[in-house]
Protein backbone atom coordinates (compact mmCIF):
# COMPACT_ATOMS: atom_id res chain seq x y z
CA UNK A 1 0.00 0.00 0.00
CA UNK A 2 2.88 2.31 1.03
CA UNK A 3 4.74 1.53 -2.02
CA UNK A 4 1.33 2.79 -4.27
CA UNK A 5 1.54 5.71 -2.62
CA UNK A 6 5.07 6.30 -2.93
CA UNK A 7 4.37 5.69 -6.48
CA UNK A 8 1.73 7.97 -6.80
CA UNK A 9 3.69 10.71 -5.25
CA UNK A 10 6.88 10.01 -7.73
CA UNK A 11 4.99 10.07 -10.76
CA UNK A 12 3.01 13.59 -9.82
CA UNK A 13 6.57 14.68 -8.82
CA UNK A 14 7.86 13.75 -12.42
CA UNK A 15 4.88 15.14 -14.07
CA UNK A 16 5.37 18.51 -12.12
CA UNK A 17 9.30 18.75 -12.93
CA UNK A 18 8.15 17.80 -16.74
CA UNK A 19 5.89 20.91 -16.95
CA UNK A 20 7.90 23.02 -14.75
CA UNK A 21 10.64 21.89 -17.64
CA UNK A 22 8.41 22.46 -20.24
CA UNK A 23 7.47 25.86 -19.02
CA UNK A 24 11.07 27.09 -19.00
CA UNK A 25 11.92 26.23 -22.30
CA UNK A 26 8.30 26.16 -24.08
CA UNK A 27 9.29 28.12 -27.12
CA UNK A 28 11.94 27.47 -30.09
CA UNK A 29 10.38 30.61 -32.67
CA UNK A 30 8.19 33.09 -31.65
CA UNK A 31 6.46 35.62 -34.41
CA UNK A 32 7.44 39.26 -33.90
CA UNK A 33 4.60 41.82 -34.77
CA UNK A 34 6.54 44.85 -35.82
CA UNK A 35 4.96 48.23 -36.14
CA UNK A 36 6.13 50.01 -39.18
CA UNK A 37 5.56 53.41 -40.63
CA UNK A 38 7.48 55.61 -42.47
CA UNK A 39 5.96 58.67 -43.06
CA UNK A 40 8.19 60.55 -45.31
CA UNK A 41 7.94 57.99 -47.85
CA UNK A 42 4.13 57.86 -47.44
CA UNK A 43 4.22 54.32 -45.89
CA UNK A 44 1.05 53.39 -44.50
CA UNK A 45 1.68 51.91 -40.84
CA UNK A 46 0.98 48.56 -40.68
CA UNK A 47 2.59 45.23 -38.71
CA UNK A 48 4.61 42.75 -40.53
CA UNK A 49 4.51 39.92 -38.99
CA UNK A 50 8.13 38.04 -38.68
CA UNK A 51 8.90 34.23 -37.37
CA UNK A 52 12.24 34.22 -35.37
CA UNK A 53 14.41 31.24 -33.83
CA UNK A 54 14.84 32.25 -29.87
CA UNK A 55 16.73 30.40 -27.19
CA UNK A 56 16.10 30.51 -23.37
CA UNK A 57 18.39 33.72 -23.49
CA UNK A 58 17.30 35.80 -26.45
CA UNK A 59 15.58 38.60 -25.67
CA UNK A 60 13.45 40.86 -27.77
CA UNK A 61 16.18 43.16 -29.07
CA UNK A 62 18.07 40.01 -30.09
CA UNK A 63 15.30 38.81 -31.95
CA UNK A 64 14.61 41.99 -33.70
CA UNK A 65 18.04 42.51 -34.55
CA UNK A 66 17.92 38.99 -36.14
CA UNK A 67 14.69 40.02 -38.23
CA UNK A 68 16.63 42.96 -39.15
CA UNK A 69 19.76 40.69 -40.19
CA UNK A 70 18.04 37.75 -41.61
CA UNK A 71 14.59 39.18 -42.82
CA UNK A 72 13.74 42.16 -43.85
CA UNK A 73 17.11 45.05 -42.87
CA UNK A 74 15.07 48.34 -43.33
CA UNK A 75 13.36 47.81 -39.61
CA UNK A 76 14.27 50.89 -37.81
CA UNK A 77 15.18 50.43 -34.28
CA UNK A 78 17.11 52.51 -32.11
CA UNK A 79 19.79 50.46 -29.63
CA UNK A 80 23.41 50.85 -28.33
CA UNK A 81 24.62 48.86 -24.84
CA UNK A 82 22.48 45.56 -24.89
CA UNK A 83 23.01 45.89 -21.33
CA UNK A 84 19.91 48.08 -19.63
CA UNK A 85 22.96 50.86 -19.45
CA UNK A 86 22.38 53.43 -22.07
CA UNK A 87 18.53 53.50 -22.32
CA UNK A 88 17.90 53.38 -26.17
CA UNK A 89 15.75 50.56 -26.71
CA UNK A 90 12.79 51.91 -25.47
CA UNK A 91 9.46 50.36 -27.02
CA UNK A 92 6.51 49.26 -26.12
CA UNK A 93 6.47 45.34 -25.97
CA UNK A 94 2.57 43.42 -25.83
CA UNK A 95 1.61 46.97 -24.87
CA UNK A 96 3.89 47.99 -21.73
CA UNK A 97 6.76 50.31 -22.67
CA UNK A 98 9.93 48.24 -21.66
CA UNK A 99 13.55 47.77 -22.78
CA UNK A 100 13.88 45.75 -25.48
CA UNK A 101 17.72 44.63 -24.59
CA UNK A 102 16.31 43.67 -21.17
CA UNK A 103 13.27 41.93 -22.06
CA UNK A 104 13.61 38.20 -22.21
CA UNK A 105 11.40 36.53 -24.51
CA UNK A 106 11.36 33.40 -22.34
CA UNK A 107 9.51 36.15 -20.24
CA UNK A 108 6.71 36.87 -21.91
CA UNK A 109 3.45 35.18 -22.55
CA UNK A 110 1.95 33.69 -25.99
CA UNK A 111 4.00 32.94 -29.04
CA UNK A 112 3.45 36.57 -30.77
CA UNK A 113 5.19 39.49 -29.51
CA UNK A 114 4.13 42.79 -30.29
CA UNK A 115 6.36 45.49 -30.88
CA UNK A 116 5.33 49.00 -31.02
CA UNK A 117 7.18 52.38 -31.07
CA UNK A 118 7.02 54.22 -27.01
CA UNK A 119 3.56 56.43 -26.96
CA UNK A 120 3.99 59.79 -25.83
CA UNK A 121 7.12 60.47 -27.80
CA UNK A 122 6.86 61.84 -31.87
CA UNK A 123 7.27 59.09 -33.85
CA UNK A 124 9.63 59.09 -36.51
CA UNK A 125 9.90 55.60 -38.17
CA UNK A 126 9.02 51.96 -37.09
CA UNK A 127 10.03 51.81 -33.78
CA UNK A 128 12.25 54.98 -33.83
CA UNK A 129 10.49 58.23 -31.66
CA UNK A 130 11.74 61.23 -31.33
CA UNK A 131 12.93 61.86 -27.68
CA UNK A 132 14.05 66.28 -28.29
CA UNK A 133 10.92 67.40 -25.73
CA UNK A 134 11.49 65.15 -23.11
CA UNK A 135 15.35 66.06 -23.29
CA UNK A 136 13.63 69.44 -23.34
CA UNK A 137 11.44 68.89 -20.26
CA UNK A 138 14.50 67.85 -18.65
CA UNK A 139 16.35 70.96 -19.17
CA UNK A 140 13.91 73.02 -18.07
CA UNK A 141 14.37 71.55 -14.36
CA UNK A 142 18.13 73.46 -14.44
CA UNK A 143 20.23 69.72 -13.78
CA UNK A 144 22.71 70.67 -12.05
CA UNK A 145 24.20 71.46 -8.86
CA UNK A 146 24.01 75.35 -8.43
CA UNK A 147 26.12 76.52 -5.61
CA UNK A 148 27.95 80.04 -5.38
CA UNK A 149 29.83 78.75 -2.91
CA UNK A 150 32.46 76.42 -5.62
CA UNK A 151 34.02 78.36 -7.89
CA UNK A 152 34.72 76.80 -10.85
CA UNK A 153 37.12 79.39 -12.71
CA UNK A 154 39.59 78.96 -9.60
CA UNK A 155 41.32 76.27 -10.45
CA UNK A 156 44.08 76.52 -8.18
CA UNK A 157 42.13 75.43 -5.52
CA UNK A 158 41.09 71.97 -4.91
CA UNK A 159 38.03 71.37 -2.70
CA UNK A 160 35.23 68.83 -1.93
CA UNK A 161 31.90 68.81 -0.72
CA UNK A 162 31.55 66.94 2.67
CA UNK A 163 28.60 64.85 1.89
CA UNK A 164 27.80 62.18 4.43
CA UNK A 165 26.64 58.69 3.19
CA UNK A 166 23.59 59.26 4.69
CA UNK A 167 23.39 62.50 2.73
CA UNK A 168 24.19 60.35 -0.31
CA UNK A 169 21.52 57.93 -0.22
CA UNK A 170 18.72 60.84 -0.16
CA UNK A 171 19.27 61.12 -3.57
CA UNK A 172 21.53 57.88 -5.09
CA UNK A 173 18.64 56.37 -6.64
CA UNK A 174 17.30 59.12 -8.22
CA UNK A 175 20.73 59.78 -9.68
CA UNK A 176 20.49 56.15 -11.71
CA UNK A 177 17.94 57.67 -14.09
CA UNK A 178 19.00 56.32 -17.81
CA UNK A 179 16.54 58.70 -19.54
CA UNK A 180 15.01 55.97 -20.97
CA UNK A 181 11.89 57.21 -21.22
CA UNK A 182 9.51 54.52 -20.20
CA UNK A 183 8.19 56.48 -17.69
CA UNK A 184 7.47 59.22 -19.94
CA UNK A 185 5.01 56.73 -22.14
CA UNK A 186 3.58 55.13 -19.25
CA UNK A 187 2.55 58.37 -17.83
CA UNK A 188 -1.35 58.61 -17.47
CA UNK A 189 -1.04 62.48 -17.39
CA UNK A 190 1.77 62.73 -20.28
CA UNK A 191 -0.78 60.96 -22.46
CA UNK A 192 -2.88 63.81 -23.05
CA UNK A 193 -1.17 66.94 -21.00
CA UNK A 194 1.66 68.49 -23.48
CA UNK A 195 3.01 70.58 -21.01
CA UNK A 196 3.66 68.43 -18.28
CA UNK A 197 7.40 68.30 -17.70
CA UNK A 198 6.89 63.85 -17.08
CA UNK A 199 8.09 61.81 -14.24
CA UNK A 200 11.60 61.84 -15.55
CA UNK A 201 12.05 65.43 -15.03
CA UNK A 202 10.39 65.85 -11.94
CA UNK A 203 11.80 63.15 -10.56
CA UNK A 204 15.39 64.94 -11.52
CA UNK A 205 14.37 68.25 -9.87
CA UNK A 206 14.08 66.27 -6.76
CA UNK A 207 17.55 64.23 -7.33
CA UNK A 208 19.12 68.34 -7.20
CA UNK A 209 16.47 69.74 -4.87
CA UNK A 210 17.66 67.50 -1.91
CA UNK A 211 20.99 67.10 -2.94
CA UNK A 212 22.66 69.30 -0.16
CA UNK A 213 25.47 70.23 -2.40
CA UNK A 214 22.97 72.92 -4.35
CA UNK A 215 21.23 75.52 -2.72
CA UNK A 216 19.18 76.79 -5.48
CA UNK A 217 15.78 74.66 -3.38
CA UNK A 218 13.67 77.83 -3.84
CA UNK A 219 14.38 78.47 -7.01
CA UNK A 220 13.50 74.71 -8.23
CA UNK A 221 10.25 74.65 -6.50
CA UNK A 222 9.14 77.84 -8.09
CA UNK A 223 10.12 76.03 -11.53
CA UNK A 224 7.69 73.17 -10.60
CA UNK A 225 4.74 75.00 -8.40
CA UNK A 226 2.88 75.56 -11.96
CA UNK A 227 -0.36 74.93 -13.71
CA UNK A 228 0.85 71.76 -15.56
CA UNK A 229 3.84 70.90 -12.92
CA UNK A 230 4.30 68.67 -10.51
CA UNK A 231 0.37 69.45 -9.30
CA UNK A 232 -0.55 67.62 -12.23
CA UNK A 233 0.79 64.27 -11.38
CA UNK A 234 -1.44 62.33 -8.96
CA UNK A 235 0.51 59.22 -8.19
CA UNK A 236 -0.82 56.77 -10.66
CA UNK A 237 2.24 55.08 -10.08
CA UNK A 238 3.12 53.31 -14.02
CA UNK A 239 6.50 55.47 -13.76
CA UNK A 240 7.83 53.95 -11.04
CA UNK A 241 6.40 50.11 -12.22
CA UNK A 242 8.08 50.57 -15.45
CA UNK A 243 11.39 52.34 -14.49
CA UNK A 244 14.07 49.53 -15.80
CA UNK A 245 16.91 50.42 -12.99
CA UNK A 246 14.39 51.20 -9.38
CA UNK A 247 14.73 54.85 -9.71
CA UNK A 248 11.37 55.05 -8.83
CA UNK A 249 10.18 58.66 -10.13
CA UNK A 250 6.88 58.38 -8.24
CA UNK A 251 8.58 58.42 -4.83
CA UNK A 252 10.77 61.39 -5.89
CA UNK A 253 7.96 62.99 -7.57
CA UNK A 254 5.82 62.45 -4.09
CA UNK A 255 8.72 64.04 -1.76
CA UNK A 256 8.99 67.01 -3.45
CA UNK A 257 5.56 67.61 -3.23
CA UNK A 258 5.73 66.85 0.36
CA UNK A 259 8.63 69.72 0.67
CA UNK A 260 6.14 72.16 -1.34
CA UNK A 261 2.65 70.98 0.55
CA UNK A 262 4.69 71.40 4.07
CA UNK A 263 4.61 67.69 5.25
CA UNK A 264 8.64 67.79 5.24
CA UNK A 265 10.29 70.73 6.89
CA UNK A 266 13.47 70.97 4.51
CA UNK A 267 15.91 70.08 7.55
CA UNK A 268 18.50 69.85 4.40
CA UNK A 269 21.78 71.06 6.10
CA UNK A 270 24.10 72.66 3.08
CA UNK A 271 26.62 70.58 2.91
CA UNK A 272 30.39 72.00 4.02
CA UNK A 273 32.96 72.72 0.82
CA UNK A 274 36.38 72.15 2.66
CA UNK A 275 39.52 72.90 0.89
CA UNK A 276 41.93 69.78 0.41
CA UNK A 277 44.76 70.33 -1.23
CA UNK A 278 46.65 73.52 -2.77
CA UNK A 279 48.76 72.87 -5.79
CA UNK A 280 52.21 73.99 -5.83
CA UNK A 281 53.73 77.41 -6.27
CA UNK A 282 50.90 79.14 -4.03
CA UNK B 1 -6.89 57.97 -49.33
CA UNK B 2 -4.28 56.35 -47.29
CA UNK B 3 -3.70 56.92 -43.73
CA UNK B 4 0.21 58.04 -43.23
CA UNK B 5 1.31 57.36 -39.56
CA UNK B 6 0.58 60.51 -37.40
CA UNK B 7 3.85 61.88 -35.98
CA UNK B 8 2.13 62.91 -32.93
CA UNK B 9 1.51 59.64 -30.88
CA UNK B 10 0.67 60.51 -27.36
CA UNK B 11 -1.90 58.45 -26.39
CA UNK B 12 -4.28 61.17 -25.61
CA UNK B 13 -7.47 59.96 -23.61
CA UNK B 14 -6.96 56.43 -24.87
CA UNK B 15 -4.21 56.14 -22.64
CA UNK B 16 -6.43 56.40 -19.48
CA UNK B 17 -8.36 52.96 -20.65
CA UNK B 18 -7.25 49.49 -19.54
CA UNK B 19 -5.47 50.76 -16.34
CA UNK B 20 -5.08 47.25 -15.53
CA UNK B 21 -1.86 47.30 -17.17
CA UNK B 22 0.20 49.23 -14.54
CA UNK B 23 -0.81 47.82 -11.58
CA UNK B 24 -3.17 48.74 -8.66
CA UNK B 25 -2.26 52.49 -8.59
CA UNK B 26 -2.84 52.89 -12.08
CA UNK B 27 -6.46 51.78 -11.76
CA UNK B 28 -7.32 53.77 -7.97
CA UNK B 29 -6.42 56.67 -10.08
CA UNK B 30 -8.67 55.85 -12.95
CA UNK B 31 -11.86 55.34 -10.44
CA UNK B 32 -10.30 58.41 -8.16
CA UNK B 33 -11.53 59.97 -11.22
CA UNK B 34 -14.40 58.28 -12.44
CA UNK B 35 -16.14 58.81 -9.11
CA UNK B 36 -14.66 62.31 -8.30
CA UNK B 37 -16.70 63.14 -11.96
CA UNK B 38 -20.19 60.78 -11.38
CA UNK B 39 -20.34 62.76 -7.46
CA UNK B 40 -19.91 65.93 -9.12
CA UNK B 41 -23.06 65.14 -11.50
CA UNK B 42 -25.01 63.82 -8.73
CA UNK B 43 -24.11 66.82 -6.50
CA UNK B 44 -25.46 68.84 -9.28
CA UNK B 45 -28.49 66.77 -9.75
CA UNK B 46 -29.29 67.34 -6.21
CA UNK B 47 -28.78 70.99 -5.71
CA UNK B 48 -31.26 71.15 -8.25
CA UNK B 49 -33.91 68.25 -6.78
CA UNK B 50 -33.86 70.17 -3.56
CA UNK B 51 -34.58 73.24 -4.56
CA UNK B 52 -38.20 71.70 -5.73
CA UNK B 53 -38.68 72.05 -1.87
CA UNK B 54 -39.32 76.61 -2.69
CA UNK B 55 -42.20 75.17 -4.60
CA UNK B 56 -44.06 74.17 -1.78
CA UNK B 57 -45.04 70.30 -0.65
CA UNK B 58 -46.86 69.23 -3.80
CA UNK B 59 -43.63 70.13 -5.68
CA UNK B 60 -41.58 68.54 -3.34
CA UNK B 61 -43.76 65.30 -3.70
CA UNK B 62 -43.34 65.30 -7.26
CA UNK B 63 -39.72 65.40 -7.03
CA UNK B 64 -40.25 62.55 -4.59
CA UNK B 65 -42.12 60.27 -7.03
CA UNK B 66 -39.68 60.68 -9.95
CA UNK B 67 -36.33 59.75 -7.50
CA UNK B 68 -37.88 57.59 -4.86
CA UNK B 69 -38.33 54.53 -7.40
CA UNK B 70 -35.90 51.62 -7.44
CA UNK B 71 -33.61 53.42 -10.33
CA UNK B 72 -33.42 56.23 -8.41
CA UNK B 73 -32.10 53.53 -5.55
CA UNK B 74 -29.52 51.99 -7.73
CA UNK B 75 -28.51 55.37 -8.36
CA UNK B 76 -28.11 56.60 -4.84
CA UNK B 77 -26.41 53.10 -3.90
CA UNK B 78 -24.41 53.89 -6.43
CA UNK B 79 -23.49 57.64 -5.15
CA UNK B 80 -22.97 55.57 -2.20
CA UNK B 81 -20.09 53.69 -2.94
CA UNK B 82 -19.09 56.26 -5.36
CA UNK B 83 -18.58 58.67 -1.95
CA UNK B 84 -16.53 56.30 0.47
CA UNK B 85 -14.32 55.01 -2.18
CA UNK B 86 -13.56 58.54 -2.91
CA UNK B 87 -13.45 59.52 0.14
CA UNK B 88 -10.86 56.83 1.71
CA UNK B 89 -9.36 56.52 -1.23
CA UNK B 90 -8.77 60.45 -1.40
CA UNK B 91 -7.40 60.31 2.62
CA UNK B 92 -4.90 57.41 1.20
CA UNK B 93 -3.44 59.96 -1.87
CA UNK B 94 -3.76 63.21 0.48
CA UNK B 95 -0.79 60.82 2.64
CA UNK B 96 1.09 59.74 -0.35
CA UNK B 97 1.19 63.03 -2.19
CA UNK B 98 2.87 64.55 1.00
CA UNK B 99 5.66 61.76 0.75
CA UNK B 100 3.87 59.56 3.66
CA UNK B 101 4.07 56.17 3.82
CA UNK B 102 6.16 55.55 0.67
CA UNK B 103 9.33 54.61 2.36
CA UNK B 104 13.02 56.47 2.46
CA UNK B 105 14.94 56.72 -0.49
CA UNK B 106 18.13 54.04 -0.60
CA UNK B 107 20.52 52.25 -2.90
CA UNK B 108 18.33 49.88 -5.79
CA UNK B 109 19.03 46.32 -6.29
CA UNK B 110 18.19 43.21 -9.03
CA UNK B 111 14.91 43.20 -9.45
CA UNK B 112 14.20 46.99 -9.02
CA UNK B 113 11.03 46.81 -7.45
CA UNK B 114 10.09 50.62 -6.63
CA UNK B 115 9.56 50.80 -2.57
CA UNK B 116 6.83 53.24 -3.29
CA UNK B 117 4.45 50.97 -4.81
CA UNK B 118 4.77 49.28 -1.21
CA UNK B 119 1.83 47.39 0.26
CA UNK B 120 1.29 49.73 2.58
CA UNK B 121 0.05 52.66 0.58
CA UNK B 122 -1.47 49.83 -1.84
CA UNK B 123 -3.67 48.34 0.75
CA UNK B 124 -5.43 51.49 1.06
CA UNK B 125 -6.64 51.10 -2.50
CA UNK B 126 -8.62 47.61 -1.33
CA UNK B 127 -9.73 49.33 2.07
CA UNK B 128 -11.32 51.41 0.17
CA UNK B 129 -13.21 49.28 -2.60
CA UNK B 130 -13.93 46.89 0.52
CA UNK B 131 -15.77 50.05 2.45
CA UNK B 132 -17.66 50.93 -0.60
CA UNK B 133 -18.91 47.90 -1.30
CA UNK B 134 -19.87 47.17 2.45
CA UNK B 135 -21.39 50.81 2.53
CA UNK B 136 -23.67 49.97 -0.92
CA UNK B 137 -24.35 47.21 1.09
CA UNK B 138 -25.76 48.98 3.92
CA UNK B 139 -27.14 51.64 2.03
CA UNK B 140 -29.20 48.74 -0.07
CA UNK B 141 -30.44 47.14 3.24
CA UNK B 142 -32.24 50.62 3.87
CA UNK B 143 -33.28 51.72 0.64
CA UNK B 144 -34.94 48.64 -0.45
CA UNK B 145 -35.32 47.05 2.97
CA UNK B 146 -37.86 49.23 3.70
CA UNK B 147 -38.66 50.62 7.17
CA UNK C 1 -10.03 88.50 -9.08
CA UNK C 2 -5.74 87.91 -7.43
CA UNK C 3 -4.19 85.12 -9.04
CA UNK C 4 -3.87 82.02 -7.21
CA UNK C 5 -0.69 80.18 -7.11
CA UNK C 6 -1.34 76.24 -8.12
CA UNK C 7 0.30 75.19 -4.98
CA UNK C 8 -2.45 77.39 -3.16
CA UNK C 9 -5.28 75.93 -5.45
CA UNK C 10 -4.32 72.40 -4.49
CA UNK C 11 -3.82 73.17 -0.74
CA UNK C 12 -7.11 74.39 -0.31
CA UNK C 13 -8.41 71.45 -2.74
CA UNK C 14 -7.05 69.23 -0.04
CA UNK C 15 -8.08 71.01 2.61
CA UNK C 16 -11.81 71.24 1.59
CA UNK C 17 -11.76 67.82 0.60
CA UNK C 18 -11.12 66.82 4.24
CA UNK C 19 -13.35 68.61 5.97
CA UNK C 20 -15.64 68.00 3.59
CA UNK C 21 -15.81 64.42 4.54
CA UNK C 22 -16.98 65.26 7.90
CA UNK C 23 -19.67 67.11 7.30
CA UNK C 24 -21.45 64.99 4.36
CA UNK C 25 -20.98 62.39 6.87
CA UNK C 26 -23.31 64.10 9.65
CA UNK C 27 -25.28 64.76 6.43
CA UNK C 28 -25.81 61.08 5.88
CA UNK C 29 -26.71 60.00 8.91
CA UNK C 30 -29.35 62.57 9.94
CA UNK C 31 -31.03 60.44 7.08
CA UNK C 32 -31.01 57.45 9.71
CA UNK C 33 -31.97 58.88 12.90
CA UNK C 34 -35.55 57.94 11.87
CA UNK C 35 -36.89 55.87 9.35
CA UNK C 36 -35.68 56.74 5.94
CA UNK C 37 -39.34 57.17 4.32
CA UNK C 38 -40.31 59.10 7.27
CA UNK C 39 -37.02 61.28 6.69
CA UNK C 40 -38.26 62.69 3.36
CA UNK C 41 -41.51 63.48 3.58
CA UNK C 42 -41.77 67.52 3.50
CA UNK C 43 -42.78 68.28 6.88
CA UNK C 44 -39.27 66.87 8.50
CA UNK C 45 -37.37 68.50 5.40
CA UNK C 46 -38.56 71.94 6.38
CA UNK C 47 -38.00 71.38 9.66
CA UNK C 48 -34.30 70.70 9.21
CA UNK C 49 -34.18 74.08 7.18
CA UNK C 50 -35.11 75.80 10.50
CA UNK C 51 -33.16 74.42 12.16
CA UNK C 52 -29.79 77.12 12.66
CA UNK C 53 -26.55 74.57 13.22
CA UNK C 54 -27.84 72.36 10.18
CA UNK C 55 -28.34 75.74 7.92
CA UNK C 56 -25.10 76.19 9.12
CA UNK C 57 -24.00 72.57 7.96
CA UNK C 58 -25.97 72.72 4.98
CA UNK C 59 -23.93 75.68 3.78
CA UNK C 60 -20.73 74.70 4.29
CA UNK C 61 -21.36 71.42 2.21
CA UNK C 62 -22.33 73.72 -0.26
CA UNK C 63 -19.26 75.53 -0.17
CA UNK C 64 -16.48 72.79 0.38
CA UNK C 65 -18.21 70.45 -1.81
CA UNK C 66 -18.63 73.22 -4.98
CA UNK C 67 -15.05 74.30 -4.34
CA UNK C 68 -13.74 70.60 -4.57
CA UNK C 69 -15.81 69.70 -7.27
CA UNK C 70 -15.53 71.92 -9.44
CA UNK C 71 -12.02 72.61 -8.49
CA UNK C 72 -11.21 68.76 -9.96
CA UNK C 73 -13.16 69.04 -12.75
CA UNK C 74 -10.99 72.08 -13.95
CA UNK C 75 -7.63 69.65 -13.44
CA UNK C 76 -9.47 66.80 -15.29
CA UNK C 77 -10.09 69.36 -18.17
CA UNK C 78 -6.96 71.36 -18.05
CA UNK C 79 -5.30 67.83 -18.82
CA UNK C 80 -7.20 67.53 -22.07
CA UNK C 81 -5.83 70.32 -23.91
CA UNK C 82 -3.29 73.10 -23.70
CA UNK C 83 -4.47 75.94 -25.93
CA UNK C 84 -4.82 79.76 -24.09
CA UNK C 85 -8.12 79.77 -24.79
CA UNK C 86 -9.05 76.84 -23.69
CA UNK C 87 -7.07 76.88 -20.53
CA UNK C 88 -8.61 80.56 -20.04
CA UNK C 89 -12.21 79.05 -20.76
CA UNK C 90 -11.87 76.18 -18.36
CA UNK C 91 -10.76 78.15 -15.41
CA UNK C 92 -13.37 80.57 -16.20
CA UNK C 93 -16.41 78.13 -16.48
CA UNK C 94 -15.37 75.97 -13.70
CA UNK C 95 -15.40 79.41 -11.32
CA UNK C 96 -18.65 80.54 -12.70
CA UNK C 97 -20.16 77.17 -12.31
CA UNK C 98 -19.24 77.00 -8.71
CA UNK C 99 -20.23 80.19 -7.97
CA UNK C 100 -23.79 79.60 -9.70
CA UNK C 101 -24.25 76.03 -8.00
CA UNK C 102 -23.51 78.15 -4.16
CA UNK C 103 -25.41 80.76 -5.20
CA UNK C 104 -28.39 78.54 -6.41
CA UNK C 105 -28.51 76.09 -3.25
CA UNK C 106 -27.76 79.25 -1.28
CA UNK C 107 -30.99 80.53 -2.58
CA UNK C 108 -32.92 77.06 -1.83
CA UNK C 109 -31.33 77.26 1.86
CA UNK C 110 -33.01 81.02 2.72
CA UNK C 111 -36.21 81.15 0.64
CA UNK C 112 -37.09 76.85 2.32
CA UNK C 113 -35.73 78.94 5.70
CA UNK C 114 -38.05 81.45 5.80
CA UNK C 115 -40.70 78.98 5.05
CA UNK C 116 -43.20 78.37 7.49
CA UNK C 117 -44.88 74.97 7.77
CA UNK C 118 -47.99 74.16 5.69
Amino acid sequence: MTEQVIEKIETMDKKRAREKHEKEHPKSSVTLKIYRANRLAGERAHYDSIEVPVQRWTTVLDALLYAKEYKDASIGIRYSCRMASCGSCGMKINGIPRLACYTKVSELEGSTITVEPLANFPHIRDLVTDFSQFFAHHRDMQPYIQNEQADIKDMNKLSEFMQSPEDLDKFLQFSYCIKCGLCYSACPTVATDTKFPGPQALSQAYRYFIDNRDTAGKERTKIVDDRHGIWRCHFAGSCSSVCPKGVDPALGIQLLRGHLLGFSKNEKKNAELKERLKREGD
Amino acid sequence: MEKVADRNNREGLKGWLNPGRYGWERVSYWLQRLTGVGLLAYFVGHIYETSSLTQGPDAWNAMLELTQTPMGHLILMLVIGMSTYHSVNGIRLIFTHGGKGLGKPGRPDYPYDAISLNYRQKSGIWIALILAAVAMLYGASVLFGGE
Amino acid sequence: MTMLRESQIMKIHYITGIAALFVVAVHIIMRLIMPYDMSLEYENVIANYHNIPYVILLESILVLIAIHGFNGLRVILLELRQSKAWEDGVTILTIAAMMGVIAYGTRTIIVVNGMGFE
